[in-house]
């Protein structure tokens, strides 16, 4: 309630709303000899029950505190982090490591990974609260959207887990561990979008690491990325999605 | 003599072209939907477009008007009736042949507002914590699958669809869209509508 306290007593949106049992309200906390936060407790309790969100909102939590930006994130990135399949697909977070997550969000912002979207979200976004959004989706494990061909599983669990030595693909669990859970700045893998996956493999070259004066992390992954055909792509990237 | 073949190829093709269009006419489940969303299924308010509507979107609104999920006034007042007595089977057909059809862009929103309703569409409120609608409906708002195409779509539909959220209606379906709309402010909802209405 501490947190629902000031907006709703600057923003001017509320006094725009219905006035259904107002004056009565402020009557009474005169009578009373109530301060200003039971007065805006009561209001905000008269507001919601009018079922008037629409007037309110942005106005009722705190628009830059963790649970309306943990909202933000989970409006595209499911409740669970689980991931979406919008028109483009939408990663999953959960259990993702925190340092790439972080990592993420600054190339985004630095246009080493070009991406609109992104780049105005983690913009509005401070260290502090980019750390505790990425600790949170750490914490999550809901179970694997899937939805990848399955008979495409057993080569992808090959390639994760002996590379392409013809190719010079080192195993890709070599870096990513055993169980694609990632370490650091190197992500897990387990349980993330098929379609994503492909999407990111197949255009490593023009969605990581675009910004020659500043390079990255990512470009360890470019030769790997490179040399992968278009079916050993979507192999290893079946295989992670029913990964759990 | 020679102009007997022609004469009978085109008979022949005109009947057939009629045959098509008269079983497509001749369907009720089809007459049934277009005395109010037009005959040419391009939506006559309130009743939306469905012409060229993701036939998957259509499918799970039939059945959401079937289990009331879709509660809204009109949704209650037609087409929990409409939709409750459909076979699987007919839900399907019908979601194929209307997402089948060339859709007109209602283009009738407030042109002054498009501006902002593009920027919201394209580029989301980060401040507001407003998603981008484009990461879901698509850089020309066309849709996929489950996603519904949105643009072209009449305003008032389109601004009505995003104040019932708001208003608790449809809070049963799936996220994301109950919690999404309902932060989204008068002006930003009328934006978007006259933005969307505009869309090809």
């Amino acid at each position: 309630m501490v947190g629902i306290m000031k907006p709703m007593k600057s923003h001017p949106s509320v006094h725009a709303g219905p006035t259904c049992g107002r004056g009565r309200a402020r009557r009474m906390m005169r009578w009373a000899g109530l301060q200003l936060p039971l007065q805006a407790a009561l209001l905000a309790l008269i507001f919601s029950a009018t079922g008037r969100a629409d007037s309110l909102d942005g106005s009722l939590a705190p628009r830059g505190g963790f649970e309306a930006k943990l909202q933000y994130c989970q409006d595209c990135h499911g409740p669970s982090g689980q991931g979406y399949r919008g028109f483009y697909p939408i990663p999953r977070l959960a259990g993702q490591q925190t340092q790439y997550i972080e990592n993420q969000l600054r190339a985004f912002v630095e246009r080493r990974r070009p991406n609109a979207i992104m780049a105005n979200v983690a913009h509005v976004l401070s260290p502090a609260m980019i750390n505790a959004l990425a600790t949170h989706f750490r914490s999550l494990n809901p179970a694997p959207l899937g939805g990848a061909p399955r008979q495409l599983v057993a080569a992808g669990r090959q390639i994760f887990e002996g590379g392409v030595p013809d190719a010079n693909v080192a195993a890709c669990a070599a870096c990513h561990g055993p169980d694609a859970t990632g370490r650091d700045q190197i992500p897990r893998l387990a349980g993330q979008l098929y379609p994503y996956l492909v999407k990111e493999l197949t255009n490593w070259g023009k969605e990581r690491g675009q910004l020659p004066a500043h390079p990255d992390t990512s470009f360890i992954m470019a030769p790997v990325a490179h040399s992968l055909t278009k079916s050993e792509v979507e192999a290893v990237a079946a295989y992670l999605s029913y990964l759990k | 003599m020679r102009y007997i073949p022609l004469k009978t190829a085109a008979l022949a093709i005109v009947s057939i072209a009629a045959s098509v269009l008269l079983a497509h006419a001749e369907s009720l489940a089809i007459r049934n939907c277009t005395w109010c969303h037009g005959s040419s299924a391009q939506g006559y308010t309130p009743a939306p477009r469905l012409a060229g509507q993701r036939a998957l979107y259509m499918e799970n609104q039939l059945v959401s008007f079937r289990t009331h999920v879709r509660n809204n006034p009109f949704s209650k007042q037609y087409m929990w009736g409409a939709a409750g007595s459909l076979s699987p089977q007919t839900v399907r057909d019908l979601a194929t042949y209307f997402s089948s059809l060339p859709a007109d862009a209602a283009n009738d929103g407030d042109r002054e507002l498009a501006a902002f309703g593009r920027t919201i569409y394209q580029q989301g409120l980060p401040d507001a914590n407003i998603a981008a609608c484009v990461a879901c409906h698509g850089p020309n708002a066309e849709g996929v699958a489950e996603i519904p195409r949105l643009g072209g779509l009449a305003y008032t539909y389109l601004k009505r669809r995003l104040q019932q959220w708001g208003e608790g209606y449809h809070a049963t379906a799936r996220p994301p869209m109950p919690r999404i709309a309902s932060k989204l402010s008068r002006d930003q909802i009328e934006a978007l509508a006259s933005y969307l209405s505009f869309v090809k």
